[in-house]
């Protein structure tokens, strides 16, 4: 394994009786990158985080987090690696307080210089006021910051998320996202499985796609997007007009249209379609049109297009 | 390998912290329970029932309702336990935790022992407060008291790895634990048996812990003390073989 991978993963697969929930995967997470796994429910994401952080073993393959075997060097491995889990976990017994003493010492932490980091974690994530409270008490969004400070108490160089802003509020999305680019900026491994599929546009470098259990894609974001082969034409109408019926599109482009209402119609074309000939069977069309704009794919659209699901 | 002392510690600790924080069901509530049992057949049917020579059936009854409560406690405590973390997943701040199969299974077994210990003392000096109890023989009282707690902390360990639901659970110590318990000469010695039932007796492993135990108290049982502290630790580590391996494969629990 390279030194500079975080995560090696190769030919890792997992069965459950008869089903496949991974079949050979292998690929490799950077170093320091912000790196996105994506799929459908079902593809296999959580199955291969929890592979990765000693939570599931796998049927066959390795997994090396930091260098280290997830399961002849478990020790190293777990140390390195810090997940914050789907289901929001509690214990109906300890405090936050309580629970992070716990989980510090699970790694063999303890002294005046931890308990100054956790600390820092309540105050980080608003925390601190309810050090005391129960996690079973506490509201969704609260439980899924406790699931961040307790992966972070060993201070991992690899930090996985496992769909972290499902269910969670706008505020708290934000305070997550900034939070988590600020430990990216310090030089951890980010790891983020997400549907939301513009948080992973917007942050992740580079994301592998996974379907029915197999590696479908391993891209650039930018990469992925520019290969995709359509670009998108937003034609806005004006309101009101009785020319703009939709029924009296060209043939060519109405099996181009990606949505339309009223107002608008946007057509989804080939990359290699000039744009001199849409322009020409849009003005076929007797349509009162306010505007014209372009753009290429987004990573959701993209996405779609490779795992054949619909909007 | 190194050990992970700190982390087995605070796996510990916490074990011990969780079943403290509910005392009263954990501790007070077993105690109160196995002073009926007293009340009952000590009082009401005494009279009834052979004991040792020169022991009254009081005095009798007290180790054997001792040590009854010390296997159901320490069975109790790591078997639900286990269920609980696993039904409310929070089994996997451990799992995710660079502590071991060994260092999981002994932080376990010894807050195990811990409860099924302070449980037992609790019935012991209320035993002792009311029909003055003596123990000859301490060390063996002690030795067979930790013994007792590990085995069965150890089988609440495998009931709580293999069960997936409260029901599994349930029917463990529904089906199993309790007639072993109730079977095992608790409220009486097996020499007043048929010889049938006596010989099915010596099959219930759960009968040389309680024998052993009350061997402590009256210098006097019903097999030889050593035998009966020979099958407890054969018994204690085939289940803990059989954990080691559950564990080190994730059965039920890495899967």
């Amino acid at each position: 394994m390279a030194d500079n991978n975080a995560v090696s993963f190769q030919k890792v697969s997992k069965n459950y009786h008869n089903i496949e929930a991974l079949k050979e995967i292998s690929f490799n997470v950077e170093k320091g990158s912000f790196f996105g796994l994506l799929g459908p429910n079902g593809a296999g994401k959580s199955t291969l985080i929890n592979a990765m952080s000693g939570l599931v073993t796998p049927t066959s393959g390795e997994i090396f987090v930091n260098g280290s075997h997830t399961i002849r060097d478990y020790r190293q491995a777990r140390k390195s690696l810090g997940l914050v889990p789907q289901e929001l976990i509690s214990d109906p017994f300890f405090s936050i307080k309580e629970l992070l003493r716990i989980q510090s010492g699970y790694f063999g932490l303890k002294g005046k210089q931890q308990q100054n980091w956790t600390d820092e974690l309540l105050e980080r994530l608003s925390l601190a006021d309810k050090r005391n409270a129960i996690t079973n008490e506490l509201s969704g969004g609260m439980k899924r910051r406790v699931l961040i400070a307790m992966a972070l108490v060993h201070k991992p160089e690899v930090i996985v998320l496992d769909e972290p802003t499902a269910g969670v509020d706008v505020d708290l999305r934000k305070t997550l996202w900034e939070f988590t680019k600020e430990l990216h900026q310090q030089g951890h491994t980010i790891i983020l499985t997400t549907h939301y599929l513009e948080e992973a546009e917007a942050l992740c470098e580079k994301v592998a796609i996974l379907q029915n259990g197999e590696l479908k894609a391993l891209e650039r974001v930018t990469d992925l997007v520019s290969k995709h082969a359509f670009r998108y034409v937003r034609v806005s109408l004006v309101a009101n007009e009785q020319n703009n019926d939709y029924n009296q599109l060209d043939k060519n482009l109405k099996e181009r249209v990606d949505s339309h209402s009223a107002t608008e119609i946007v057509f989804k074309i080939e990359k290699e379609l000039s744009l001199n000939k849409f322009s020409q069977w849009l003005s076929i069309c007797k349509f009162k049109i306010k505007d014209i704009s372009t753009r290429d794919a987004t990573l959701e659209e993209a996405f779609l297009d490779l795992t054949g699901a619909k909007k | 390998m190194s050990f992970n002392y700190i982390g087995c510690w605070a796996l510990f600790i916490k074990e011990v912290r969780r079943f403290y924080s509910v005392a009263v069901q954990t501790i007070f509530a077993p105690v109160i329970s196995s002073l009926l049992f007293l009340l009952i057949f000590g009082q009401v049917v005494s009279s009834e029932i052979t004991a040792f020579e020169g022991v009254n059936y009081s005095q009798f009854l007290i180790p054997g309702l001792v040590m009854m409560t010390i296997l159901q406690n320490a069975f109790a405590n790591s078997s639900s336990s286990l269920i609980q973390a696993k039904v409310y997943g929070n089994i996997n701040f451990v799992l995710l935790s660079p502590i071991s199969p060994l260092e999981f299974y002994l932080a376990f077994v010894a807050a195990s022992v811990v409860r099924g210990v302070a449980v037992g003392l609790g019935v012991l000096v209320i035993g002792w407060l009311a029909f003055d109890v003596q123990i000859i023989n301490p060390l063996v009282v002690i030795v067979f008291a930790i013994l007792a707690s590990a085995l069965m902390g150890s089988i609440g360990v495998a009931a709580g790895i293999i069960s997936d639901k409260y029901d599994q659970l349930s029917a463990f110590q529904n089906f199993l634990i309790v007639p072993l318990t109730f079977l095992s000469g608790v409220f009486y010695s097996i020499k007043s048996l048929p010889e049938t039932w006596q010989f099915i007796s010596h099959f219930n492993p759960f009968f040389y812990m309680v024998d052993g135990f009350r061997y402590g108290f009256f210098n006097q049982g019903d097999i030889s003390i050593v035998f009966s502290l020979l099958v407890t630790i054969i018994f204690f580590l085939g289940i803990t073989m059989i954990n080691l391996i559950l564990l080190y494969k994730g059965v039920k629990i890495r899967n």
